[in-house]
C-alpha cells in the first residue's frame, strides 16, 4: 500500500478538560480541595437559603410586624399580623381619615432568622432555668444522651450476639428471624403505654422505646452482615483444623468486625431518631422537655437551637466513631486501592 | 492435530524415569480413592458430579488433576478436603476414611483466603494455634515457614499489602505449617499473571523437593500440569470420570527449557487429544459464532501495513 492511502487530518486532540469534566466525571474521586469546598458548601447552601428567606423581604415575608398601631385598636407594637389584615385595616383607616398603622414585612413566628437562633444557641447555655427545679439546657442534653446510651447498650448487648449467632447458625436464624421480621414492623412508640404500665413514668419506658426501636433491626442487620462473610475464609479455617467454637470466635467475629462497627454506627443514628418520641412517654424529660417547653412559650429560636444541637451531637459522634473505626481496622483494604 | 510426525509416544519413558516411577509406586499409599461418586438432586433432576473415581497417590508424589470445565475436579478436591460430602465409594487418607475437614489435609485455594485481619505471621500461626500449639512454638514455626517461602520481611504486613503471588506464598506456608499428610491445591495459581505463575511453579517444586509432602494439584493449564506432576489424572465431564492416568515422562529436575522437549510435547499432545477432542460442538461456547463485518476502510489493512 503506498499511493492509495488517503491522508486524513488528525482529529482535534481533546483539549484541556473543561470544568464539567473535572466536576461531573462519573464516579471519579474529586481533588481534596474541591472535596472540602463541597463539604462546606453542603452546610452553607441550606444556611444561605434560610438567610434569603429571613433577610430578603421580597422572598417570602407573609406577615407584617407592627411598629406603630396608628388608629387600629387591636394592633400593638411588635405584633405580627397577616399582610391581608394589615392592608384592610390601612384601607379602613385611610377612608376614615384616621392615623395609619405602620409596620414592616416579617416572617411567621415559627421561622426565626439565623442570627436569632445563633443568639439562642449561646443564651440557652448561659441562662439559668426560669424555675428553680428546672434544668439547664446542658443538663437536659446530658439526660437525653444517657437515655440513648442505655437503650442502645441494652439493645446491643443482646442484639449483636444474637445477630451473629443467627448469621452463623441457620437453626437460630430460622427460629428467630421470622418473628423478628414481624415485630420490627410494629412502631416502637405503640408500646409507649405498655412500657409506662410496666416500667413506671421515669427513664425506664424511655429506654425501653429506644431498645424496641433498635433491637429488632439490629438483629436482622447484624445477621445479614455475618452472612456476608466470605465462606471461603471459613473453609480455609476448617482445613487448617479450626473447630466449631474456634470458627465462631477466631474467624466469624474478627472477620465481620469492621462491617459490624459500621452497622452499629448506623443503628446509633437510628436510636437517636427514636429519642423525641421516647422522651414524650411518661414524664417528659431531657431535650424533648426543653423543646416542648420552649415551643409552648413560642420561643421558636430556642427550639431550632435545640434541634441543631441534636444534629451537631449526632454528627460529631459519628465523625469520631468513623475516625476510631479507621484506626481500629487498619488491616482493611482501603476502597481506593485495588 | 498439527504435531510434528516425529513426536514419540507419551508412554515412552527413559530408563531413569521408569526407575523413578517404580520406586515411587513402592512407597506407602497416602491417599486412596475407591469408586468415589457424588450425586446431587437439583431442579433439573439427579446430577452425577463424579462417578467411580479410582486412584492412589504415594508418599511425596505430585499428582495433577486436569479436565474440562464441569468435570468435577473442584468437587473432587473439596471432597478430599472434607468440605463436601460424597454419596458412594470411599476416600482414605493413610487408610482412614475422610470425614470432615482437618489439619491432616491442608488446602490452598485459588482465592488466597488469607484472613485479612491477621498479619502474615499470624495467618501462618493460625493453623498451629488451632491445633493446640503454644503461642511461642507457633510463632517460631511460622517464622521458619515464612523464611521458606521467602517472606520473612513481610511477617508483620497485612494481606492487602501483598501482591497475588505473595499472598499465595503465605497461603502455602499457612497450609504447610500444620505439616499435613497431603497438600490439596485448587487451581492455586489460576488468578496470577503468567510471569508470577511461572515463578510460583518453580518455587512450589523447590518446596516439594525439600519437604515431606504429597501434593494433589488441580489445574486447567496443560503446561502447568506437565511441568509439575509425576502423574496427571485426566477427568472427563458429564459425568466426571477418570479418563486416563498419565505418567509424565519428562525427567526431573524440571526446568522451563523442557517445555520444548519431545517428552513434554508428546504428553501435551496426548492431553490435548483427551481434553479437547476434535469434535467438541455441544458446549455453549461452541454455539457462539461471531459474524465478522468489515468496519475498517478499504485498503487500510493491518496485516500488511508498511
Amino acid at each position: 500500500m503506498n499511493s492509495t492511502v488517503i491522508p486524513i487530518a488528525p482529529k482535534a486532540v481533546v483539549a484541556k478538560p473543561g470544568w464539567t469534566d473535572s466536576w461531573f466525571a462519573v464516579r471519579k474521586e474529586l481533588t481534596p480541595r474541591s472535596r472540602v469546598a463541597l463539604i462546606v458548601g453542603s452546610f452553607l447552601l441550606p444556611i444561605l437559603i434560610w438567610c434569603a428567606f429571613s433577610y430578603l423581604p421580597f422572598v417570602w415575608h407573609p406577615m407584617m410586624r407592627i411598629s406603630d398601631p396608628g388608629s387600629v385598636s387591636y394592633f400593638a407594637p411588635d405584633m405580627l399580623v397577616d399582610k391581608d389584615v394589615f392592608r384592610d385595616e390601612t384601607k379602613t383607616a385611610k377612608q376614615n381619615g384616621t392615623a395609619l398603622p405602620q409596620g414592616s414585612g416579617a416572617n411567621p413566628i415559627y421561622l426565626p432568622a439565623p442570627h436569632q437562633v445563633a443568639k439562642a444557641l449561646y443564651t440557652a447555655f448561659t441562662t439559668a432555668p426560669e424555675r428553680k427545679d428546672g434544668q439547664w439546657l446542658h443538663e437536659s442534653l446530658w439526660h437525653s444522651v444517657q437515655i440513648i446510651f442505655w437503650g442502645f447498650l441494652a439493645s446491643s448487648v443482646i442484639g449483636v450476639p444474637l445477630g451473629i449467632l443467627c448469621g452463623t447458625y441457620n437453626v437460630l436464624s430460622r427460629l428467630t428471624e421470622p418473628f423478628i421480621e414481624f415485630f420490627r414492623y410494629l412502631p416502637a412508640p405503640a408500646f409507649g403505654a405498655l412500657a409506662v404500665a410496666i416500667l413506671g413514668i421515669y427513664d425506664g419506658p424511655k429506654i425501653a422505646i429506644i431498645f424496641i426501636g433498635t433491637f429488632f433491626q439490629q438483629v436482622l442487620i447484624v445477621a445479614n452482615t455475618t452472612r456476608k462473610l466470605d465462606i471461603a475464609l471459613l473453609e480455609a479455617a476448617l482445613t487448617l483444623g479450626a473447630k466449631k467454637i474456634q470458627l465462631l470466635f477466631r474467624v466469624v467475629i474478627p472477620g465481620i468486625l469492621p462491617d459490624l462497627y459500621r452497622d452499629q454506627r448506623i443503628l446509633l443514628g437510628w436510636a437517636w431518631t427514636y429519642l423525641i418520641v421516647a422522651e414524650l412517654i411518661g414524664t417528659s424529660s431531657g431535650i424533648t422537655w426543653f423543646i416542648t417547653q420552649q415551643a409552648r412559650y413560642k420561643n421558636f429560636e430556642n427550639v431550632y437551637a435545640a434541634i441543631i444541637i441534636i444534629g451537631i451531637i449526632g454528627l460529631v459522634t459519628d465523625l469520631l466513631l468513623a475516625a476510631l473505626g479507621k484506626w481500629l481496622f487498619r488491616w482493611e483494604r482501603s476502597p481506593n486501592k485495588a | 492435530m498439527n504435531n510434528p510426525p516425529s513426536l514419540p509416544s507419551h508412554l515412552l519413558q527413559s530408563a531413569a524415569v521408569r526407575d523413578r516411577f517404580t520406586r515411587l509406586k513402592q512407597r506407602e499409599v497416602i491417599l486412596e480413592v475407591k469408586h468415589l461418586g457424588k450425586q446431587f438432586t437439583s431442579a433439573q433432576g439427579t446430577v452425577t458430579a463424579l462417578k467411580d473415581i479410582n486412584f492412589k497417590t504415594h508418599r511425596r508424589e505430585f499428582v495433577c488433576v486436569i479436565g474440562p470445565s464441569g468435570c468435577g475436579k473442584s468437587t473432587l478436591i473439596r471432597i478430599l478436603a472434607g468440605l463436601e460430602s460424597y454419596t458412594s465409594g470411599e476416600a482414605l487418607l493413610d487408610g482412614e476414611p475422610i470425614v470432615g475437614a482437618c489439619a491432616q489435609r491442608g488446602m490452598v485455594f485459588q482465592g488466597y483466603t488469607l484472613f485479612p485481619w491477621l498479619t502474615v505471621k499470624k495467618n501462618v500461626m493460625f493453623g498451629l494455634e488451632m491445633n493446640d500449639h503454644s503461642k511461642t512454638t507457633a510463632e517460631r514455626e511460622a517464622l521458619q515457614w515464612l523464611e521458606l517461602v521467602g517472606l520473612s520481611k513481610f511477617a508483620d504486613a497485612y494481606p492487602h499489602q501483598l501482591s497475588g503471588g505473595m499472598k499465595q506464598r503465605v497461603a502455602i506456608a499457612r497450609a504447610l505449617a500444620n505439616q499435613p499428610r497431603i497438600l490439596l491445591m485448587d487451581e492455586p495459581f489460576g488468578a496470577l499473571d503468567a510471569q508470577t505463575r511461572a515463578k510460583m511453579q518453580s518455587h512450589l517444586l523447590e518446596i516439594w523437593k525439600n519437604i515431606d509432602i504429597t501434593i494433589l494439584f488441580i489445574t486447567h493449564d496443560l503446561d502447568e500440569a506437565i511441568f509439575l506432576a509425576d502423574r496427571i489424572l485426566v477427568l472427563k465431564a458429564h459425568p466426571g470420570e477418570v479418563q486416563e492416568l498419565i505418567e509424565v515422562p519428562v525427567p526431573r529436575p524440571r526446568n522451563f527449557m523442557q517445555i520444548t522437549s519431545p517428552e513434554f510435547l508428546a504428553t501435551k499432545a496426548r492431553l490435548e487429544a483427551l481434553i479437547h477432542p476434535p469434535k467438541v460442538e455441544d458446549d455453549d461456547e461452541a454455539q457462539i459464532r461471531p459474524h465478522m463485518i468489515r468496519m475498517a476502510r478499504v485498503g487500510d489493512d493491518v496485516e500488511d501495513v508498511e
